[in-house]
């Protein structure tokens, strides 16, 4: 299945959404991405049993230290999606890019 | 006589004691201590004065207590660990006697969290047992907590609280017993609603022999309203009040709940009178001190004995 | 272990505002293990630094070295070579750890990115509980193992007191009374009696600093 999502998201594969920590998210943030967000399984449905609630909270927990450090809005994002949903996927994708381009670019590009 | 109190000539004597409840302003009025002490003269034989209640800043309990003799009444210095180390226990107690107080009831006292300084440091130097122990120390040992002689040792009565109802009941009778082996020389109890608890808890303390060695006062608290039942039955930590007083207060005419809860209270003191080692009421009578002429009457626990 | 708590990320900046080289020391040991103050949580604060000072147009130089223990002389050393390239030393071990980088390094600032919070356990991941306040006089064979002075919020050593409930502790419903605990527990083990008996005024030990030399070892020589 060919996918059309947009050409600015740069994906990285993880084991598990588990596996994403909170410096994966920071350091994104820190070399100049604009947004950053963590695809996982349905909740409910993790093979580990939490690994993707543990992603959220820690989506969460990130957006909080953006905060902290002046950097508002909710760049980081969580979303749940089953296997095969590719459409999904890429609708998602295009819904952080426009939440992300409201956004504007990250403010640490300039500085 | 252990000391020089009234209220331990009244018990000494076999009367039924009857006490009340004074809680100092939040300030410094003076004349607001000798309001509340006006309708407790003559009709108890010993008043209560709270130390800081709820962990509420308040006048000193031993101030409102010199204020209340100056009414004419005779003051139980309440006495919280929450506040003091024992340095200063000590020498608050001998203050307290040599300015004319003779009864002193030690406590732990609520916790500061439920106050107006939440975020005070709690001292718990000594607990309520320990105090009620270093108090009697003082008075039979002419000794200080740290082992030094007293010049002049305070003879004060020695009074220490009890909860009858909160878990493990099992217990409670054996907390009393080491109360009482710790020098408690009387007991006031937590306001009692649930009679049938009640009547176990004193068998039991009978038949230990505790009531051989103490003077076991029942607190009574009438109930104002309907809103003040259900409040204290579920916002008071360590309070069991039984649904029927809740239900019988509910069924009240209108405009006739607060007659109802003095006559529940009466009711009450008329059983603690005949029960077998219960040795008085203490009404605590909140922020209701003009009642009490009231309640005292219609419970038929005067005149009070002068002895 | 030793329980910490990061400190709000406001006041560490403003710990650090006039410095423009900082040196964060991490600690692997206890407060590693509680999620606070080992090399991960050095990473995070550091790249937090880092981006908050820069959007401050204000950047500072950062590095991060984290060491086995900073409560042991041992391997504070790891610093000594360090410590010169930096104006400041923000440190994430316990309030002892910090004390004794400061006290190593006496030239240069050292201050606490953590709130060093309470002796206790791991009862899950991220979660701990307090369990023990150092007090010198370990009183846990009388009370079945539970001990009065963390656990009981008046730290009382005959209690209960008047306002336990049903169980649980006047100050709230979600926490336990540690004396009816202490009394179920003894009374499984058929040992009510270490509770009958009066227990005296405590004799508080923990007022003053506290030095342990065990037999055998002089008192080392001040470096
Ligand atoms: S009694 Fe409590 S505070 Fe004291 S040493 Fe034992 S566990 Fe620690
Ligand atoms: S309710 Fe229990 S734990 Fe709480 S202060 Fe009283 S005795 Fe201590």
């Amino acid at each position: 299945m060919r996918l059309d999502y947009p050409s600015n998201v740069k994906i990285i594969r993880v084991p598990c959404t588990g596996k994403v920590d909170v410096m994966y998210l920071l350091r994104a943030i820190q070399k100049g991405a604009d947004g950053v967000y963590a695809v996982g399984c349905l909740e409910g449905s993790c093979h580990y049993n939490e690994g993707n609630f543990r992603a959220r909270e820690r989506i969460e927990y990130v957006n909080t230290l953006l905060d902290e450090i002046g950097i508002t809005g909710g760049r980081a994002r969580m979303y749940n999606l089953s296997s095969g949903e590719g459409p999904t996927f890429a609708a998602y994708a295009k819904e952080m890019t426009e939440h992300i381009r409201k956004l504007g670019p990250n403010p640490l590009k300039h500085k | 006589m252990k000391s020089e109190s009234n209220l331990e000539k009244i018990l000494e004597a076999g009367h039924f004691a009857f006490t009340g409840e004074l809680g100092p302003p939040r300030g410094a009025n003076a004349e607001h201590v000798r309001e509340k002490a006006k309708p407790l003269i003559g009709n108890v034989d010993m008043v209560n004065i709270t130390d800081n209640q709820t962990a509420m800043v308040r006048m000193a309990s031993w101030a409102a207590a010199l204020i209340a003799i100056e009414e004419g009444l005779e003051p139980n210095y309440q006495m919280v660990c929450r506040d003091r180390n024992r340095l200063a226990m000590q020498a608050d107690i001998l203050g307290a006697y040599a300015l004319g107080i003779k009864n002193m009831l030690c406590l732990s006292g609520d916790h500061q969290k439920f106050g107006d300084h939440p975020t005070a440091k709690g001292v718990f130097d000594i607990d309520s047992m320990q105090l009620v122990n270093m108090v009697k120390t003082m008075r039979d040992e002419g000794k200080f907590l740290g082992g030094a002689n007293i010049d002049v040792p305070p003879k004060l009565f020695i009074g220490a609280a009890a909860n009858p109802f909160a878990e493990p009941f099992e217990w409670r009778v054996h907390r009393l017993a080491k109360k009482v082996a710790a020098g408690a020389d009387f007991i006031q109890t937590q306001c009692v609603f649930n009679m049938k608890k009640m009547r176990e808890w004193i068998k039991r303390a009978v038949d230990m022999g505790l009531t051989e060695k103490t003077y076991i006062l029942a607190g009574v608290t009438p109930m104002k309203s309907v809103g003040m039942a259900k409040y204290m039955a579920s916002k008071v930590p360590g309070m069991d009040v039984p649904d029927e007083i809740i239900k019988r207060l509910q069924g009240a005419e209108k405009g006739k709940v607060a007659d109802l809860g003095i006559e529940i209270a009466c009711e009450q003191i008329q059983e603690f009178k005949e029960m077998k080692g219960v040795a008085g009421v203490h009404l605590m009578a909140i922020e209701w001190e003009h009642k009490v002429p009231e309640i005292a009457e219609r419970a038929k626990v005067l005149p009070r004995p002068v002895v | 272990m030793i329980v910490a708590e990061r400190k709000p990320f406001e006041e560490i900046k403003e710990l650090v505002k006039e410095y423009k080289k900082v040196l964060v020391a991490g600690c692997g040991t206890c407060v590693a293990v509680c999620l606070t103050g080992g090399e991960k949580e050095v990473d995070i604060l550091k790249t937090e630094l880092d981006m908050a000072r820069r959007m401050e147009d204000n950047p500072v130089e950062l590095r991060g070295h984290t060491i086995e223990r900073q409560c042991d002389r041992e391997y504070l050393e790891a610093f000594d070579s360090m410590v010169g390239d930096f104006d400041a030393i923000l440190s994430m071990a316990c309030g002892a750890g910090i004390q004794f980088l400061a006290e190593r390094f006496p030239q240069i600032p050292v201050l606490p990115a953590v709130n060093t919070t309470f002796i206790g356990v791991n009862q899950g991941i991220g979660w701990y509980e307090e369990r023990c306040r150092s007090c010198s006089n370990c009183v846990l064979g009388d009370t079945g193992g539970i001990c009065p002075v963390t656990m009981c919020a008046k730290g009382l050593y005959n209690g209960p007191c008047g306002g336990t409930n049903k169980g649980n502790c006047e100050i709230s419903n979600d926490q336990p009374c540690a004396w009816f605990m202490i009394y179920e527990r003894l009374e499984k083990q058929g040992r009510l009696d270490c509770i009958t008996r009066f227990t005296p005024a405590q004799n508080w030990e923990n007022q003053v600093p506290r030095t342990l030399i065990q037999p055998g070892y002089k008192k080392p020589e001040k470096q």
